[in-house]
Protein backbone atom coordinates (compact mmCIF):
# COMPACT_ATOMS: atom_id res chain seq x y z
CA UNK A 1 0.00 0.00 0.00
CA UNK A 2 1.22 3.46 -0.88
CA UNK A 3 1.39 5.40 2.34
CA UNK A 4 2.76 8.74 1.26
CA UNK A 5 0.05 11.36 0.99
CA UNK A 6 0.06 15.13 0.56
CA UNK A 7 -0.33 17.29 3.64
CA UNK A 8 -3.66 18.67 2.41
CA UNK A 9 -5.03 15.22 1.57
CA UNK A 10 -3.97 13.85 4.95
CA UNK A 11 -5.85 16.50 6.88
CA UNK A 12 -8.82 16.28 4.50
CA UNK A 13 -9.36 12.75 5.90
CA UNK A 14 -10.22 14.26 9.27
CA UNK A 15 -13.87 15.28 9.76
CA UNK A 16 -15.07 18.10 12.01
CA UNK A 17 -15.70 16.79 15.52
CA UNK A 18 -13.04 14.08 15.28
CA UNK A 19 -11.16 12.76 18.30
CA UNK A 20 -7.44 13.31 17.70
CA UNK A 21 -4.38 12.15 19.58
CA UNK A 22 -1.49 14.50 18.92
CA UNK A 23 2.04 13.60 20.00
CA UNK A 24 4.42 16.03 21.62
CA UNK A 25 5.45 17.47 24.97
CA UNK A 26 5.21 21.24 25.06
CA UNK A 27 5.26 21.04 21.24
CA UNK A 28 8.54 19.10 21.08
CA UNK A 29 7.70 16.04 19.01
CA UNK A 30 4.40 17.48 17.76
CA UNK A 31 3.61 17.18 14.04
CA UNK A 32 3.92 20.89 13.22
CA UNK A 33 2.82 20.80 9.59
CA UNK A 34 -0.27 18.74 10.36
CA UNK A 35 -1.28 21.17 13.10
CA UNK A 36 -0.85 24.15 10.79
CA UNK A 37 -2.89 22.38 8.12
CA UNK A 38 -5.71 21.66 10.62
CA UNK A 39 -5.83 25.41 11.19
CA UNK A 40 -5.73 26.18 7.45
CA UNK A 41 -8.58 23.75 6.70
CA UNK A 42 -10.54 25.05 9.73
CA UNK A 43 -11.35 21.67 11.25
CA UNK A 44 -13.70 22.45 14.13
CA UNK A 45 -15.23 20.81 17.19
CA UNK A 46 -12.14 18.68 17.74
CA UNK A 47 -11.41 16.62 20.82
CA UNK A 48 -7.66 16.58 21.45
CA UNK A 49 -5.89 13.94 23.52
CA UNK A 50 -2.34 15.07 24.25
CA UNK A 51 0.08 15.67 27.08
CA UNK A 52 -0.54 19.43 27.15
CA UNK A 53 -1.73 22.37 25.07
CA UNK A 54 1.77 23.87 24.73
CA UNK A 55 1.83 27.67 24.51
CA UNK A 56 -0.74 29.84 22.71
CA UNK A 57 1.46 30.45 19.66
CA UNK A 58 3.03 26.99 19.43
CA UNK A 59 1.95 23.46 18.54
CA UNK A 60 -1.44 22.36 19.87
CA UNK A 61 -1.81 25.83 21.38
CA UNK A 62 -2.57 27.16 17.90
CA UNK A 63 -5.65 24.93 17.63
CA UNK A 64 -6.93 26.26 20.97
CA UNK A 65 -6.32 29.88 20.03
CA UNK A 66 -8.17 29.34 16.73
CA UNK A 67 -11.14 27.92 18.71
CA UNK A 68 -11.11 24.65 16.81
CA UNK A 69 -11.15 22.56 19.98
CA UNK A 70 -14.27 21.48 21.89
CA UNK A 71 -12.51 19.35 24.48
CA UNK A 72 -8.99 18.46 25.59
CA UNK A 73 -7.90 15.41 27.57
CA UNK A 74 -4.44 16.38 28.87
CA UNK A 75 -2.18 16.24 31.92
CA UNK A 76 -1.75 19.99 32.20
CA UNK A 77 -2.67 23.35 30.67
CA UNK A 78 -0.39 25.45 32.87
CA UNK A 79 1.69 26.79 29.98
CA UNK A 80 -1.27 28.01 27.95
CA UNK A 81 -3.25 30.91 29.42
CA UNK A 82 -5.71 30.78 26.52
CA UNK A 83 -6.73 27.20 27.38
CA UNK A 84 -7.20 28.27 30.99
CA UNK A 85 -9.24 31.31 29.95
CA UNK A 86 -11.48 29.26 27.65
CA UNK A 87 -11.97 26.69 30.42
CA UNK A 88 -12.97 29.38 32.96
CA UNK A 89 -15.37 30.92 30.39
CA UNK A 90 -16.88 27.52 29.64
CA UNK A 91 -15.77 27.62 26.00
CA UNK A 92 -13.67 24.46 26.19
CA UNK A 93 -14.03 21.29 28.20
CA UNK A 94 -10.84 20.20 29.98
CA UNK A 95 -10.35 16.71 31.38
CA UNK A 96 -7.16 16.55 33.43
CA UNK A 97 -5.42 13.18 33.72
CA UNK A 98 -2.20 12.46 35.65
CA UNK A 99 0.59 12.21 33.07
CA UNK A 100 1.55 8.62 33.80
CA UNK A 101 -2.09 7.57 33.80
CA UNK A 102 -2.63 9.31 30.46
CA UNK A 103 0.29 7.36 28.99
CA UNK A 104 -1.05 4.07 30.35
CA UNK A 105 -4.64 4.69 29.22
CA UNK A 106 -3.38 5.30 25.69
CA UNK A 107 -1.07 2.30 25.87
CA UNK A 108 -3.92 0.11 27.13
CA UNK A 109 -6.08 1.04 24.15
CA UNK A 110 -3.29 0.39 21.70
CA UNK A 111 -2.25 -2.90 23.24
CA UNK A 112 -5.71 -4.39 23.58
CA UNK A 113 -6.06 -4.14 27.35
CA UNK A 114 -9.34 -3.52 29.13
CA UNK A 115 -7.79 -0.83 31.31
CA UNK A 116 -5.00 -0.34 33.81
CA UNK A 117 -4.79 -0.42 37.60
CA UNK A 118 -2.72 2.44 38.97
CA UNK A 119 -2.03 3.68 42.51
CA UNK A 120 -1.73 7.22 41.14
CA UNK A 121 -4.65 9.43 42.08
CA UNK A 122 -6.19 7.17 44.75
CA UNK A 123 -7.86 9.41 47.35
CA UNK A 124 -7.58 12.54 45.19
CA UNK A 125 -9.98 14.36 42.88
CA UNK A 126 -8.51 12.28 40.03
CA UNK A 127 -10.30 9.26 41.54
CA UNK A 128 -13.79 10.73 41.37
CA UNK A 129 -16.24 8.40 39.67
CA UNK A 130 -13.70 5.63 39.17
CA UNK A 131 -13.82 2.17 40.74
CA UNK A 132 -11.02 1.13 43.08
CA UNK A 133 -9.71 -2.42 43.26
CA UNK A 134 -7.66 -3.85 46.12
CA UNK A 135 -4.92 -6.30 45.17
CA UNK A 136 -2.63 -7.77 47.83
CA UNK A 137 -3.73 -5.02 50.25
CA UNK A 138 -2.85 -2.19 47.87
CA UNK A 139 -5.59 0.04 46.47
CA UNK A 140 -5.60 0.87 42.75
CA UNK A 141 -7.76 2.98 40.49
CA UNK A 142 -9.27 1.34 37.46
CA UNK A 143 -8.46 3.58 34.52
CA UNK A 144 -10.09 2.86 31.19
CA UNK A 145 -8.40 2.75 27.78
CA UNK A 146 -8.31 5.93 25.75
CA UNK A 147 -8.56 5.69 21.97
CA UNK A 148 -8.97 8.13 19.12
CA UNK A 149 -10.23 8.39 15.56
CA UNK A 150 -6.87 9.69 14.37
CA UNK A 151 -3.36 9.85 15.80
CA UNK A 152 -1.12 12.60 14.45
CA UNK A 153 2.48 11.57 15.03
CA UNK A 154 5.65 13.65 14.87
CA UNK A 155 8.77 11.61 14.04
CA UNK A 156 12.39 12.41 13.35
CA UNK A 157 12.74 10.06 10.44
CA UNK A 158 10.51 7.64 8.54
CA UNK A 159 11.19 5.19 5.77
CA UNK A 160 8.73 4.82 2.90
CA UNK A 161 7.19 1.75 4.53
CA UNK A 162 6.23 3.82 7.58
CA UNK A 163 8.84 2.71 10.10
CA UNK A 164 9.49 5.59 12.51
CA UNK A 165 12.42 6.84 14.57
CA UNK A 166 12.32 9.64 17.11
CA UNK A 167 14.82 12.05 18.60
CA UNK A 168 15.52 12.49 22.31
CA UNK A 169 12.62 14.04 24.23
CA UNK A 170 10.56 14.38 21.04
CA UNK A 171 9.53 10.72 21.41
CA UNK A 172 7.25 11.14 24.47
CA UNK A 173 3.65 10.09 23.68
CA UNK A 174 4.14 9.48 19.95
CA UNK A 175 4.85 5.71 19.97
CA UNK A 176 1.94 5.10 22.38
CA UNK A 177 -0.52 7.08 20.30
CA UNK A 178 0.58 5.36 17.09
CA UNK A 179 -1.05 2.18 18.43
CA UNK A 180 -4.21 3.71 19.86
CA UNK A 181 -6.09 5.33 16.95
CA UNK A 182 -8.18 3.99 14.07
CA UNK A 183 -6.12 5.98 11.53
CA UNK A 184 -2.48 6.94 12.09
CA UNK A 185 -0.92 9.81 10.15
CA UNK A 186 2.79 10.40 10.67
CA UNK A 187 4.79 13.46 9.80
CA UNK A 188 8.56 12.99 9.77
CA UNK A 189 11.32 15.53 9.39
CA UNK A 190 12.75 13.26 6.73
CA UNK A 191 11.63 10.22 4.74
CA UNK A 192 14.43 7.87 3.72
CA UNK A 193 14.51 4.78 1.48
CA UNK A 194 13.27 1.49 2.92
CA UNK A 195 16.19 -0.28 4.60
CA UNK A 196 18.03 2.88 5.64
CA UNK A 197 16.67 2.72 9.19
CA UNK A 198 18.22 -0.33 10.89
CA UNK A 199 15.54 -2.70 12.28
CA UNK A 200 16.86 -2.21 15.82
CA UNK A 201 16.40 1.56 15.55
CA UNK A 202 12.73 1.42 14.60
CA UNK A 203 10.58 2.55 17.52
CA UNK A 204 7.17 2.58 15.81
CA UNK A 205 6.70 -0.39 13.43
CA UNK A 206 5.40 0.38 9.94
CA UNK A 207 2.35 -1.83 10.51
CA UNK A 208 0.91 0.86 12.80
CA UNK A 209 1.29 3.75 10.37
CA UNK A 210 -1.46 4.28 7.78
CA UNK A 211 -0.24 7.47 6.12
CA UNK A 212 3.00 9.40 5.85
CA UNK A 213 2.86 13.09 5.02
CA UNK A 214 4.95 13.80 1.92
CA UNK A 215 8.17 15.70 2.34
CA UNK A 216 8.41 19.31 1.26
CA UNK A 217 10.03 19.05 -2.18
CA UNK A 218 13.02 21.30 -2.62
CA UNK A 219 13.90 20.22 -6.15
CA UNK A 220 12.71 17.89 -8.91
CA UNK B 1 22.44 33.19 49.12
CA UNK B 2 18.68 33.80 49.16
CA UNK B 3 15.95 31.67 50.74
CA UNK B 4 15.51 29.48 47.68
CA UNK B 5 19.23 28.79 47.42
CA UNK B 6 19.27 27.84 51.09
CA UNK B 7 16.49 25.29 50.52
CA UNK B 8 18.17 23.94 47.39
CA UNK B 9 21.56 23.72 49.10
CA UNK B 10 20.11 21.77 52.03
CA UNK B 11 18.25 19.35 49.75
CA UNK B 12 21.39 18.75 47.67
CA UNK B 13 22.87 17.11 50.80
CA UNK B 14 20.10 14.49 50.66
CA UNK B 15 21.12 13.18 47.22
CA UNK B 16 23.52 10.25 47.17
CA UNK B 17 25.87 9.08 44.43
CA UNK B 18 24.04 6.79 42.05
CA UNK B 19 20.60 8.14 42.93
CA UNK B 20 18.10 8.57 40.10
CA UNK B 21 16.43 11.90 40.84
CA UNK B 22 13.54 13.87 39.35
CA UNK B 23 13.44 17.60 40.12
CA UNK B 24 10.13 19.42 39.79
CA UNK B 25 9.72 22.69 37.94
CA UNK B 26 10.73 25.92 39.71
CA UNK B 27 12.54 25.93 43.04
CA UNK B 28 13.47 22.20 42.92
CA UNK B 29 15.51 22.69 39.71
CA UNK B 30 17.94 24.83 41.76
CA UNK B 31 19.03 21.72 43.68
CA UNK B 32 21.18 20.52 40.76
CA UNK B 33 23.36 23.65 41.10
CA UNK B 34 24.32 22.80 44.65
CA UNK B 35 25.62 19.26 44.29
CA UNK B 36 29.17 18.78 45.47
CA UNK B 37 31.72 18.60 42.64
CA UNK B 38 32.12 15.04 41.40
CA UNK B 39 28.66 13.91 42.55
CA UNK B 40 27.29 11.15 40.32
CA UNK B 41 23.57 11.78 40.69
CA UNK B 42 21.51 10.97 37.58
CA UNK B 43 18.64 13.27 36.72
CA UNK B 44 15.47 12.10 35.03
CA UNK B 45 13.25 14.42 33.05
CA UNK B 46 9.75 12.93 32.89
CA UNK B 47 9.33 13.88 29.25
CA UNK B 48 11.64 11.00 28.49
CA UNK B 49 15.29 11.26 29.47
CA UNK B 50 17.76 10.01 32.04
CA UNK B 51 20.99 11.99 32.12
CA UNK B 52 19.85 15.58 31.79
CA UNK B 53 22.30 18.35 32.53
CA UNK B 54 22.25 22.13 32.13
CA UNK B 55 22.30 23.53 28.61
CA UNK B 56 25.73 22.79 27.17
CA UNK B 57 27.98 25.11 25.26
CA UNK B 58 27.22 26.17 21.69
CA UNK B 59 27.47 23.25 19.29
CA UNK B 60 26.12 20.59 21.65
CA UNK B 61 22.51 21.77 21.90
CA UNK B 62 19.53 20.06 20.24
CA UNK B 63 16.07 21.52 19.73
CA UNK B 64 14.50 18.14 20.49
CA UNK B 65 16.00 18.19 23.98
CA UNK B 66 13.93 19.99 26.63
CA UNK B 67 13.13 19.51 30.28
CA UNK B 68 9.61 19.02 31.63
CA UNK B 69 9.20 22.79 31.90
CA UNK B 70 9.98 23.26 28.22
CA UNK B 71 13.43 24.79 28.72
CA UNK B 72 16.40 23.68 26.61
CA UNK B 73 18.75 21.24 28.38
CA UNK B 74 21.79 19.12 27.67
CA UNK B 75 22.38 15.41 28.07
CA UNK B 76 25.42 13.69 29.55
CA UNK B 77 27.33 11.00 27.65
CA UNK B 78 25.44 7.82 28.52
CA UNK B 79 22.08 9.56 28.63
CA UNK B 80 19.10 7.59 27.36
CA UNK B 81 15.75 8.58 25.86
CA UNK B 82 12.42 6.77 26.11
CA UNK B 83 8.68 7.25 25.73
CA UNK B 84 6.23 8.52 28.33
CA UNK B 85 5.06 5.04 29.38
CA UNK B 86 8.64 4.04 30.22
CA UNK B 87 9.24 7.37 31.91
CA UNK B 88 6.28 6.95 34.23
CA UNK B 89 6.99 3.25 34.62
CA UNK B 90 10.31 4.33 36.12
CA UNK B 91 8.48 6.74 38.41
CA UNK B 92 5.55 4.55 39.44
CA UNK B 93 7.47 1.29 39.47
CA UNK B 94 9.76 2.26 42.32
CA UNK B 95 12.85 2.86 40.16
CA UNK B 96 13.14 6.56 40.98
CA UNK B 97 15.14 7.11 44.17
CA UNK B 98 14.17 10.69 44.93
CA UNK B 99 11.80 13.35 43.70
CA UNK B 100 12.01 16.95 44.84
CA UNK B 101 8.78 18.89 44.36
CA UNK B 102 7.41 22.28 45.24
CA UNK B 103 4.51 22.56 47.67
CA UNK B 104 1.47 24.72 48.35
CA UNK B 105 0.58 22.96 51.63
CA UNK B 106 1.73 19.98 53.68
CA UNK B 107 -0.46 18.76 56.50
CA UNK B 108 -0.08 17.12 59.90
CA UNK B 109 -0.06 13.67 58.31
CA UNK B 110 2.60 14.65 55.79
CA UNK B 111 0.21 14.81 52.87
CA UNK B 112 1.11 17.25 50.12
CA UNK B 113 -1.08 19.61 48.09
CA UNK B 114 0.86 21.09 45.20
CA UNK B 115 -1.10 21.10 41.98
CA UNK B 116 -4.12 23.36 42.13
CA UNK B 117 -5.85 26.26 43.82
CA UNK B 118 -9.44 25.69 42.68
CA UNK B 119 -10.94 28.71 40.97
CA UNK B 120 -7.61 30.53 40.83
CA UNK B 121 -4.90 28.30 39.46
CA UNK B 122 -5.88 25.15 37.59
CA UNK B 123 -2.80 24.18 35.62
CA UNK B 124 -3.34 20.42 35.90
CA UNK B 125 -1.36 17.86 37.85
CA UNK B 126 1.09 16.97 35.07
CA UNK B 127 3.34 14.30 36.54
CA UNK B 128 3.01 15.37 40.18
CA UNK B 129 0.52 12.70 41.29
CA UNK B 130 2.63 9.92 39.78
CA UNK B 131 5.85 11.32 41.29
CA UNK B 132 4.47 11.65 44.82
CA UNK B 133 2.79 8.25 44.67
CA UNK B 134 5.68 6.35 43.11
CA UNK B 135 9.08 7.79 44.04
CA UNK B 136 11.02 5.97 46.75
CA UNK B 137 11.63 9.27 48.53
CA UNK B 138 9.61 12.47 48.23
CA UNK B 139 11.21 15.73 49.36
CA UNK B 140 9.15 18.91 49.43
CA UNK B 141 10.97 22.17 48.72
CA UNK B 142 8.97 25.25 49.65
CA UNK B 143 8.98 28.48 51.59
CA UNK B 144 7.70 28.00 55.14
CA UNK B 145 4.86 30.49 54.70
CA UNK B 146 3.17 32.33 51.84
CA UNK B 147 2.51 36.03 52.52
CA UNK B 148 2.52 35.28 56.24
CA UNK B 149 0.10 32.35 55.96
CA UNK B 150 1.51 29.02 57.18
CA UNK B 151 1.93 26.35 54.51
CA UNK B 152 2.47 23.55 57.00
CA UNK B 153 -1.08 23.14 58.20
CA UNK B 154 -3.24 20.89 60.37
CA UNK B 155 -5.17 19.71 57.35
CA UNK B 156 -4.74 20.64 53.68
CA UNK B 157 -7.50 22.96 52.52
CA UNK B 158 -6.31 22.51 48.92
CA UNK B 159 -6.82 19.26 46.97
CA UNK B 160 -4.07 16.79 47.85
CA UNK B 161 -1.68 15.33 45.30
CA UNK B 162 -1.49 11.84 46.81
CA UNK B 163 -2.42 9.93 49.96
CA UNK B 164 1.27 9.02 50.26
CA UNK B 165 3.10 10.67 53.16
CA UNK B 166 6.08 12.72 51.99
CA UNK B 167 9.48 11.89 53.47
CA UNK B 168 11.01 15.30 54.16
CA UNK B 169 10.00 18.97 54.08
CA UNK B 170 12.76 21.53 53.60
CA UNK B 171 11.82 25.19 53.97
CA UNK B 172 13.71 28.45 54.43
CA UNK B 173 13.17 28.06 58.19
CA UNK B 174 13.40 24.36 58.97
CA UNK B 175 13.79 20.72 58.02
CA UNK B 176 10.76 18.70 59.08
CA UNK B 177 10.22 14.95 58.87
CA UNK B 178 6.71 13.52 58.71
CA UNK B 179 6.51 10.30 60.75
CA UNK B 180 3.87 7.87 62.06
CA UNK B 181 3.61 10.13 65.10
CA UNK B 182 3.30 13.40 63.22
CA UNK B 183 5.73 16.09 62.11
CA UNK B 184 9.16 16.19 63.75
CA UNK B 185 11.36 19.28 63.66
CA UNK B 186 14.79 18.03 62.61
CA UNK B 187 16.77 21.22 61.90
CA UNK B 188 16.41 24.99 61.92
CA UNK B 189 17.87 27.38 59.36
CA UNK B 190 20.84 29.53 60.37
CA UNK B 191 19.62 32.44 62.50
CA UNK B 192 16.13 30.96 63.02
CA UNK B 193 14.94 29.93 66.48
CA UNK B 194 12.77 26.92 67.27
CA UNK B 195 10.21 29.38 68.64
CA UNK B 196 10.08 31.23 65.33
CA UNK B 197 9.49 27.97 63.46
CA UNK B 198 6.65 27.01 65.82
CA UNK B 199 5.04 30.42 65.35
CA UNK B 200 5.16 30.11 61.56
CA UNK B 201 3.71 26.58 61.56
CA UNK B 202 0.01 25.79 61.95
CA UNK B 203 0.47 22.04 62.29
CA UNK B 204 1.69 20.56 65.55
CA UNK B 205 5.45 19.95 65.59
CA UNK B 206 7.31 17.51 67.78
CA UNK B 207 10.46 19.25 69.00
CA UNK B 208 13.30 16.95 70.11
CA UNK B 209 15.64 18.05 72.90
CA UNK B 210 18.34 18.86 70.39
CA UNK B 211 17.46 20.63 67.13
CA UNK B 212 20.66 21.32 65.18
CA UNK B 213 21.19 24.06 62.63
CA UNK B 214 21.00 23.11 58.94
CA UNK B 215 24.49 22.06 57.83
CA UNK B 216 24.66 24.64 55.07
CA UNK B 217 27.85 26.67 55.01
CA UNK B 218 28.13 29.88 53.05
CA UNK B 219 27.09 33.45 53.22
CA UNK B 220 24.17 34.43 55.48
CA UNK B 221 20.69 34.16 54.06
CA UNK B 222 19.27 37.42 52.75
CA UNK B 223 15.69 37.63 53.93
CA UNK B 224 13.27 40.17 52.49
Amino acid sequence: MKKVISLADAVALIPDGAVLMIGGFLAVGSPRRLIDELVRQRKTGLTIIANDTARPDVGIGKLVVEKLVRKVIVSHIGTNRETQRQMMEGEIEVELVPQGTLAERIRAAGFGLGGVLTPTGVGTVAAEGKPTITIDDRVFLLEKPLRADFALIGAKQADYSGNLEYALTARNFNPLMAAAAAVVIAEAEDIVPIGVIPPDSVITPNALVDYLVAKVRHHG
Amino acid sequence: MDEKDLIARRIALELKDGDLVNLGIGLPTLVARHLRPGATVLFQSENGLIGMQPLPEEGLQDEDLIDAGGGPIGAIPGACAFDSAMSFGLIRGGHLDVTVLGGLQVDQKGMLANWTVPGKMVPGMGGAMDLVTGAKRVIVAMTHAAKGAPKIVARCSLPITSLRRVDLIVTDMAVIEPTDKGLVLKEVAPGISVQAVLQATEAELTVPADVPEMPVAGRPVERP
